[in-house]
């Protein structure tokens, strides 16, 4: 059994400032997760050196890989920090903001664009009011399984780092908010809107951005079908923009 | 310039109290620490309770009422609870419309479960991660309301404290913005504090980080009394674990599953055998203390720990997929095991706070135009939560507190644009000037440290079992926390995204509320709901049912109490035997 985790932290302390690499061991304790081992690192914020540092900051809320917060790219692959298990975890670890989006110190990053992009494609329900109108349309529990698969989307960011054909100079949407645009639309209600949403996503930055590279549900903690419901909406705007055509 | 809200908080509550604001064509701003999606809200797993009468059962509003009421031991204010269970079917329909994937029945209807301390199949659920998809639901539906310019949001910014103008009048708040650290005084008309539970003041639970309690704790310390605080549910199916407790859903014995720990080499169902009536499903108070007994006085925990089996390989995988899901990989995730294949073994964990900011029938605080709702709120539980009332509380009072809001907005004499700047600008130097002082904190304690063995303190001796000579080491503990906070070293004076700075800030308020919290419950000598004390074995409704109000005094809390209103179900004997 190892004595210390060996962790090697990429850290940055402000937009401005450049990025630089600190070391840390912290003393082993077994089903330790990287978001408890950080949180050792604050209790004595010493690095690998002996030396005294600032504690690092990094973003986190539920520790039960729920909330999304702690996105990082551990190891190289992008994931939940409180999900990833110290025991299943070659050491060093290496710890490193998302690439994707700016940094706002150390491992926290702004993922802002996230939420933006839902509300670009009208990610909701159009309802009138919250009042008591009485139940909504019946769902067939089939149809309710797939869209519920779609709505555990935790916007966290792990298909933007994955995606060739998203970065900070794209306009790609990016792959999840197109999932929400088929889950929006295959609900009675939802559908109402169905032909706006489709116009949202047929121009610049759109589902025709999407390469096809398939990194989307790899990366996926919740493995949500991306593709799959990616090429879905691919045949549904096609079959909109022929109606557009002819109604044109 | 338009009258406005500033709701503080992006969970459940919060949300539902900025669309019913809105609603009302009154501006809102949301202040909330995360993006609403990361709320402590979406931890919430097995569902929502309605009494929607679909599986004839002839469940009805009463028996909802009934359930709840003798499920709190008694001690809520019993015309509230009233109005919050005949408003659950209409709100679990709202969130129906709202596209909310809630499990289904063959006929396409919302399908209902079977929850701890009833009887009828009264909870709605949307796999086992119901908070997660009535949050994304009220998300989605006030981004509606941010594109319409309506709401605007505030993430990333903390509540500092009320603005109180010289009449006594709440006309806003201070906040600090996480990444600048600015601190700023922002006015309202009316604010409502939204700001979820207070388990990081028990260290582990099953709550998230963000759950301090310190916006609590700051309107406490501005003279809002604290209600019922000694009143902490612990659930009791949580996967122990070292840096957080992970909640295991009432939902998987709903379901079916049954708890169990070796007696004599063989499995012993000793909640099945206690209490036949309702078996797996007694309220959480009573499984978690049955738990506590088995493993820390018989000694029957499983390998010798504090654990027993919470087993649900008896059922059909499939069938614990659809409505089981988001646990299941939850433990999967963290444990490596599978619950479909291999028990579970689960602990009791501090989990809600039944008490919390206290508030008169509209959620409106002693302060006039400062509310509270959801679980930082004291008003719907009593001494103990029922399973699947919290998402229902949370959301009713949001519900009602938006347009109570409103209505107080009307009969404003004056608005918070006419109170003079010097109230606003006096307000944010108070907090100006305590964050120079931590700042300026260069001692030799470690805040996490500290705030470590306040956890330690809380679990240990104001847990699921109290005794009066605990509490009081308890509460000389805390004090020496107390001392020791002032010779904290911030070990970060950095100016940007400095997170050990609010954190300290937030670890006083966590402190002065352990305090209301622990001598609150070593005054209440009795045992009712969740607060059990063996030398007072039984309820004392003669000189105990009543409502504990905590006020901040400088050398510690103050206590009245008030007489709790039970004019519509009188007090009877709780039992689940």
């Amino acid at each position: 059994m190892p004595e210390f985790i060996h962790l090697k932290i990429k850290r940055q302390n402000n937009p401005n400032e450049a990025p630089y690499w600190e070391e840390f061991k912290v003393p082993y304790k077994p089903n330790m997760n990287v978001v408890s081992v950080l949180m050792e690192i604050r209790k004595n914020p010493v690095n690998a050196q002996g030396k005294k540092t600032a504690p690092v900051t990094w973003d986190c809320s539920c520790l039960e890989e729920v909330c999304g917060a702690c996105t990082m790219i551990i190891n190289g692959n992008v994931r939940q920090a409180c999900s990833a298990l110290i025991d299943k975890l070659p050491q060093p670890i290496t710890l490193q903001p998302l690439s994707k989006f700016p940094v706002v110190r150390d491992l926290k990053v702004d993922r802002n664009v996230l939420f933006e992009h839902l509300k670009k494609v009208k990610a909701w329900v159009n309802i009138d009011g919250t009042f008591d109108l009485g139940p909504g349309p019946r769902v067939p529990e089939k149809e309710r399984r797939w869209m519920y698969e779609i709505s555990r989307c935790m916007t966290c960011g792990c298909c933007y780092e994955a995606c060739p054909n998203f970065n900070a100079k794209s306009s790609f949407i990016g792959p999840a908010p197109l999932a929400q645009v088929l889950r929006f639309n295959h609900h009675p209600t939802g559908a109402m809107d169905k032909e706006e949403r489709l116009n949202l996503i047929m121009g610049d930055g759109g589902i025709t951005d999407c390469g096809n590279a398939q990194n989307c549900i790899e990366a996926c903690p919740k493995r949500i079908p991306l593709t799959t419901a990616i090429a879905k909406l691919n045949r549904e705007t096609i079959v909109h923009s022929i109606r557009r055509w002819f109604a044109s | 310039m338009a009258r406005k809200v500033i709701v503080v908080g992006g969970g459940l509550a919060g949300l539902m109290a900025a669309i019913k604001t809105a609603e009302a064509g009154v501006d809102v701003d949301i202040f909330s620490l995360v993006p609403f999606k990361r709320s402590h809200s979406l931890c919430a797993q097995g569902g929502i309770n309605a009494a929607l009468n679909t599986k004839g059962e002839n469940d009805s509003i009463q028996q909802h009422f009934e359930d709840t009421i003798v499920g709190g031991d008694f001690l809520a204010n019993q015309p509230p609870v009233k109005g919050l269970v005949e408003a659950a079917p209409g709100l679990i329909y709202a969130f129906d419309r709202m596209g909310v994937m809630f499990n289904r029945t063959p006929e396409g209807l919302i399908d209902l479960r079977l929850f701890g301390g009833v009887k009828n199949r009264r909870t709605a659920f949307a796999g086992a991660t119901t908070g997660q998809q009535l949050l994304y639901a009220l998300d989605e539906q006030v981004r509606k309301w941010i594109a319409a310019g309506k709401i605007r949001e505030f993430i990333g910014w903390e509540f500092l404290s009320a603005v109180i103008d010289d009449e006594g009048i709440c006309r806003g708040i201070t906040a600090q913005d996480l990444n600048s650290m600015e601190i700023h005084s922002f006015r309202a008309d009316a604010v409502v504090l939204a700001t979820g539970g207070e388990g990081m003041i028990y260290g582990k639970s099953t709550n998230s980080v963000i759950c301090t309690g310190s916006a609590a704790g700051a309107v406490y310390r501005q003279g809002v009394p604290y209600a019922n605080g000694e009143f902490v549910q612990f659930h009791p199916t949580a996967m122990p674990g070292d840096d957080k407790l992970r909640l295991m859903s009432e939902a998987s014995r709903g379901e079916g599953g049954r708890i169990w720990t070796y007696k004599d080499g063989k499995p012993w169902y000793f909640l099945e055998e206690w209490y036949p009536a309702y078996g797996n499903l007694v309220p959480r108070d009573i499984a978690s203390r049955a738990i506590y007994k088995v493993c820390v006085e018989m000694g029957l925990g499983i390998d010798g720990k504090n654990q027993v089996y919470l087993d649900l390989t008896h059922k059909d995988p499939e069938f614990l997929e659809v409505r089981l899901g988001g646990i299941l990989e939850i433990y999967r995730n963290f444990y490596g095991e599978d619950p479909a294949k291999v028990p579970m073994k689960i602990f009791p964990a501090p989990h809600y706070f039944m008490g919390g900011i206290y508030t008169d029938w509209n959620h409106m605080t002693p302060i006039p135009g400062l509310y509270a709702a959801g679980e930082c709120d004291y008003m719907y539980h009593g001494a103990n939560r029922l399973g699947a009332n919290s998402l229902l509380s949370a959301a009713y009072s949001g519900y009602i507190c938006g347009p109570n809001m409103v209505k107080y907005i009307k009969g404003l004499k004056k608005s918070a644009d006419d109170v003079s700047g010097r109230v606003f600008d006096q307000e944010k130097k108070r907090q100006v000037d305590i964050f120079e002082a931590i700042y300026r904190m260069d001692g030799t304690e470690n805040p996490y440290t500290i705030h470590e063995e306040l956890g330690e303190t809380m679990i240990t001796h104001v847990g699921v079992v109290r005794y009066n000579d605990n509490l009081k080491m308890a509460d000389e503990k805390i004090q020496g926390l107390m001392e020791r906070y002032k010779r904290i070293n911030i070990n970060d004076t950095g100016r940007w995204a400095n997170d050990v700075v609010p954190f300290v800030n937030q670890l006083w308020n966590m402190l002065e509320l352990a305090r209301a919290i622990t001598l609150g419950a070593l005054n209440r000598n009795e045992s009712r709901g969740s607060h059990y004390k063996p030398e007072y074995p039984e309820r004392d409704d003669d000189n105990w049912l009543k409502t504990t109000k905590a006020y901040w005094t400088d050398s510690g809390p103050r206590f009245e109490y008030e007489e709790v209103d039970t004019s519509l179900l009188p007090p009877r004997a709780r039992k689940y035997d």
